[in-house]
């Protein structure tokens, strides 16, 4: 397992593949590579990408491939698609618009499965970036759908979060008023060739204007950037290079004005909350549900027979072994 | 947690037709596999790069063009290049009787005609491929 890890190190993509397999596995004992290659992480630009589906994030995000590599920067890509809730299985497609970056060494994609809402899968998003950290992609694009918190918790992951919207989906103020607002730092209007794209622009204008995020928050100003129709593929790549240049602003942006550490301070903070559920909760959870035990509480909570405070306090009592005076010796009878 | 199977289907080769493929993608799916699905006119070597960036435990390869000869053996040569061996690759599409000994002796796993039926190719996968540990 250990040799893994310096494979990765080393550069190895199969271990490197192999290793972000085993982290949406959830495998035991993943943590015992992770903590090596952590230490030597945070050298990429991660770029989030949301949308609702078949807004074009791939259809974009292949073409920022493209303009990333024009620059020589090495690129990593972490596609999410959702699981069927009812089979646990998965159609993954996202690769199908970035085949032409296949044999391109410089260029790694993954896709992952959702896998319901088991919890997890932002975890497994953001060790998979540390991989690719590592790894030595420069440049990490996120692509999620955007719907709930667990796709807002993914872009967290994100240094520079772009939000595309489509004309005539309906759901464009929907998303904004859904909290997309508060995580975008570059809207993009996809698919100009469409009617209403003039339309949704001012209306994102308009949103962005009655953000608190605009006047105080961090001060950068939100762009709106319209992506000519991949129909027309040289205006097509000319407006998504112009988006690679805007996310490359964003990240002088917040790496002039010191905001860079408040992104990587929050994110960082998220990962040691998801080390200690996995470390703490996870193991107890899976002891309750081992034994049945969990769902006899249930059983006993429909029946008002007790209360879940009581239970939790039990449990809590089971495992932790605190003194109330914390000198950690067992002192709970005093 | 546990390991789920992960599946490529991929289409090598000049011939644009991939209802097959969906079909069969879907079928992969409704039994419980992650599929990666990457579309028509690919080359032996981005199949086997993807194969290897998805970690995946089974390549489906589908080929109606009649280059099956070539292409095929040129996805087990090159994951063998790799040292990715130890992913299972099958084929299917319209491939002569005659054929089929030395696509399996270049290292085709299993052989499905157009006519085999969906739960005749999870079939044979369920028994004969696990997620690789
Ligand atoms: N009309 C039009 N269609 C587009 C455009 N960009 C992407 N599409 C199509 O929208 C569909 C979904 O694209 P995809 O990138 O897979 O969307 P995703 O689900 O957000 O990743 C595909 O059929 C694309 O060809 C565009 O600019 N104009
Ligand atoms: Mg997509």
């Amino acid at each position: 397992m250990a040799n893994l890890g310096e494979r990765v190190l080393a550069g190895d993509i199969r271990a490197a593949s192999r290793l972000i397999r085993n982290l949406e596995d959830g495998i035991p004992d993943t943590d015992l590579i992770m903590k090596d290659i952590f230490l030597k992480t945070g050298k990429s630009h991660v770029i989030g990408i949301t949308g609702a589906p078949g807004a074009g994030k791939s259809t974009l995000t292949d073409e920022l491939i493209a303009a990333f590599r024009k620059k020589d920067r090495s690129v990593g890509v972490m596609a999410v698609d959702p699981s069927s809730p009812f089979t646990g299985g998965a159609i993954l497609g996202d690769r199908i618009r970035m085949m032409r970056h296949a044999e391109d060494k410089k260029v790694f994609v993954r896709s992952m499965a959702s896998r319901g809402n088991m919890g997890g899968l932002s975890k497994a998003v953001g060790e998979s970036i540390h991989v690719m950290d590592v790894l030595g992609q420069e440049v990490i694009i996120v692509e999620t759908c955007g719907v709930g918190q667990q796709e807002v918790d993914i872009i967290n992951h994100a240094h520079t979060v772009i939000v595309v919207l489509v004309p005539g989906m309906g759901d464009e103020v929907q998303a904004l008023k859904a909290g997309l607002m508060e995580i975008a730092d570059i809207f993009v209007i996809n698919k100009a060739d469409r009617d209403g794209a003039g339309k949704l622009y001012k209306e994102v204008l308009s949103v962005i204007e009655m953000s608190s995020r605009n006047c105080g928050g961090d001060g950068w100003t939100i762009p709106v950037l319209m992506v000519e129709s991949v129909l027309e593929p040289h205006k097509f790549a000319a407006s998504v290079a112009a988006l690679g240049e805007k996310i490359e602003e964003h990240h002088q942006y917040l790496v002039a004005n010191n905001l860079i550490e408040a992104r990587i301070r929050n994110k960082t903070a998220a990962e040691l909350n998801e080390a200690l559920w996995a470390s703490i909760m996870q193991p107890v959870l899976n002891e309750l549900n081992a034994e049945g035990e969990f769902e006899m509480m249930v059983d006993q909570l429909m029946k008002r027979h007790i209360d879940p405070y009581t239970l939790a306090r039990e449990i809590a009592g089971r495992y932790m072994k605190r003194s109330p005076c914390g000198d950690g010796s067992s002192a709970d009878q005093s | 947690m546990s390991r789920k199977l992960r599946v490529l289907i991929a289409k090598p080769g000049l011939d644009g037709h991939d209802r097959g493929a969906k079909v069969l993608a879907r079928a992969f799916r409704d039994e419980g596999y992650e599929v990666i699905y990457t579309g028509c006119h690919q080359t032996p070597e981005m199949i086997a790069a993807v194969a290897i960036q998805e970690d995946v435990d089974l390549v489906g390869l589908s080929c109606l063009s009649g280059a099956h000869n070539y292409l095929f053996p040129q996805v087990t040569r090159l994951l063998k290049e790799e040292g990715a061996d130890d992913i299972v690759v099958m084929g299917g599409g319209i491939i002569p009787e005659q054929d089929h000994a030395a696509l399996h002796e270049a290292g085709i796993a299993a052989i499905f005609g157009p006519g085999t039926p969906l739960d005749a190719i999870t079939g044979w996968i369920n028994d004969n491929v696990k997620p690789r540990d």
